[in-house]
């Protein structure tokens, strides 16, 4: 890993509107994510020799390189788990640039989740193998999954549905003031909060994400490479993938301890291989599937003890002049829901000084995939 | 309903539930019970495994009452619990379930306020063969 610090940089970053609906298909989006990505960063895509996605994504390699013209590719991997694998395969790429594997990478993902179908209207859909244990006795979404993890959260630490609301009133907040997010215009108040319908308690409507159409891309090259791009490259520096032991998906009840979840092993990695600490972190951008996933994962990266992940959202700690503002483009709770791609992005932004919530200053970014899942996450500073 | 689609290594806990027996997987080496059921011991790499007999007595470790949107026949018992169950012989062995107030009874028959985290509860088991989980104390 001494290897990867600094070794590599985001240098573009591509998106097209988020929406409940788009009229084109995912391939069409891709496309214009990655040319978009590849447009900012100043590098033709007859350059691109690296590729890396998520397994959920469906337009494959073959599809995009044609459509969009790319090179001959000496590298491509697709990261498995949903949005735990989206900070992954920039750190994928980082890998193969900084071992010479290959120069020019692209990450991507498209997403039609805002039309597309609901995987629980569909029964089969809803019965892999895993699920005989889960499943039958209607624990069904994975809403219900991450609310068992948060009724015990609750139980064990004192944790209250205000620690749960200050999450996704940051996010709205930051929505607010983002043009291009899905909730820009709906401010969000206690009252709808507390009032709002049921989807599994005790989360409710706003402790769940968005469903979203839509599609985004960056481009990652050499840090020397970087220096000549026309962007203020956002330099990789820590990356890590966390699978921890006896670790079981989002219904980790089968785990010794299912409240250290994911986060906890990808922590551990991110830090020892990084000169700064939680407390040298400006802006963090952390995955936001449901609002609990938030407290788990302050915890879990070391902005906080075990156990005070819900006390450390109060006062205003996660908005903008905080102890450390989050999501500041609104997250998957209020921006888009597009498996945790627009966290990179916009740490990405907070680096360049151009995010519309921008912490002044900001040269330190911590972005993580989805906790509850194995996942990643990455170390930007400018 | 969904029903199990069961897969080798769970198949044995589908067969004992179907008599009325609750039972979890252990390793026939080091005796470490594990859920769920898998190949091989994580503590030892024994292949050989034994299912153990287990009292059906528990504790409500968390549960969720889910709303719809939910597949049709949730959807229909909704708002209903599922509760997860810590096995009071094998405490870190926790099963997914339906506290009801009698096998077979629908999935939202007990008041929600009945539902806790500690309650004591006891296995029944349903005639589709699905353990399901009522108070001790009703």
């Amino acid at each position: 890993m001494a290897g990867l610090k600094d070794a590599t940089a985001i240098v573009g970053i591509g998106q097209t509107p988020f929406a409940k609906h788009l009229p084109e298909d995912e391939r069409t989006l891709a496309c214009r994510a990655v040319l978009a990505a590849l447009d900012d960063a100043g590098i033709a895509p007859g350059e691109v020799d690296a590729l890396a996605s998520y397994t959920m994504e469906e337009t494959d390699e073959v599809q995009l390189a044609k459509a969009v013209g790319f090179g001959d590719l000496t590298f491509f991997s697709k990261v498995g788990y949903g949005g735990g694998g989206s900070c992954a395969t920039v750190a994928h790429l980082a890998a193969a640039i900084a071992t010479g594997q290959a120069t020019v990478g692209v990450a991507w993902r498209s997403r039609k989740r805002g039309s597309g179908p609901r995987p629980w209207k569909n029964t089969s859909a809803q019965l892999p193998t895993p699920a005989q244990w889960t499943r039958p006795f209607g624990l069904l979404r994975p809403a219900d999954e991450i609310g068992m993890l948060t009724r015990r959260y609750m139980h064990e630490y004192g944790a209250t549905r205000d620690h749960l609301f200050n999450v996704a009133l940051a996010c709205r907040n930051r929505a607010n003031q983002n043009p291009a997010a899905i909730m820009y215009d709906r401010p969000l108040t206690r009252e709808m909060y507390m009032t709002s319908r049921w989807i599994s308690e005790p989360l409710c409507l706003f402790d769940n994400c968005l469903e979203t159409d839509g599609a985004l891309a960056c481009v990652v090259v050499s840090a020397a490479r970087a220096r000549d791009c026309p962007q203020r490259p956002a330099y990789i520096h820590s990356a890590a993938q966390g699978l921890p032991a006896q670790h079981h998906g989002m219904v980790n009840y089968w785990n010794d301890d299912p409240l250290t979840g994911p986060a906890w092993t990808a922590a551990r990695h991110l830090w020892k291989h990084a000169d700064l600490s939680p407390q040298d972190v400006d802006v963090a951008q952390i995955y936001d599937a449901f609002t609990p996933l938030i407290p788990l994962s302050l915890e879990g990266y070391g902005f906080c003890g075990r156990g005070e992940g819900g006390a450390f959202t109060e006062g205003g700690a996660l908005e903008i002049g905080g102890r450390l503002p989050l999501n500041t483009g609104g997250g998957g709770l209020s921006e888009a829901y597009v498996h945790g791609f627009n966290l990179i992005n916009e740490g990405v932004r907070q680096l360049r000084g151009t995010s519309t919530a921008q912490v002044p200053g900001a040269a330190t970014c911590l972005v993580t995939a989805g906790e509850g899942v194995p996942t990643s996450a990455l170390l930007l500073r400018s | 309903m969904l029903t199990p689609v069961v897969d080798d290594d769970g198949a044995p806990f589908w067969e004992y539930a179907a008599r009325g027996e609750l039972r979890v997987q252990a390793c026939a080496d080091c005796g470490e019970p594990r859920f769920p059921p898998r190949p091989c011991c994580p503590h030892c790499r024994s292949f050989a495994s034994e299912w153990r007999l287990m009292s059906g007595k528990g504790r409500v470790w968390s549960y969720v009452v889910p709303h719809p949107p939910l597949l049709p026949e949730y959807a229909a018992q909704a708002p209903y619990n599922v509760i997860v169950v810590e096995l009071a012989e094998a405490p870190r062995i926790r099963l997914v379930g339906n506290l009801v107030s009698e096998a077979d009874a629908p999935l939202d028959g007990v008041a929600p306020e009945r539902v806790r985290i500690g309650a004591r509860v006891q296995a029944v088991f349903s005639s589709a063969g699905l353990p399901q989980w009522v108070l001790e104390r009703p």
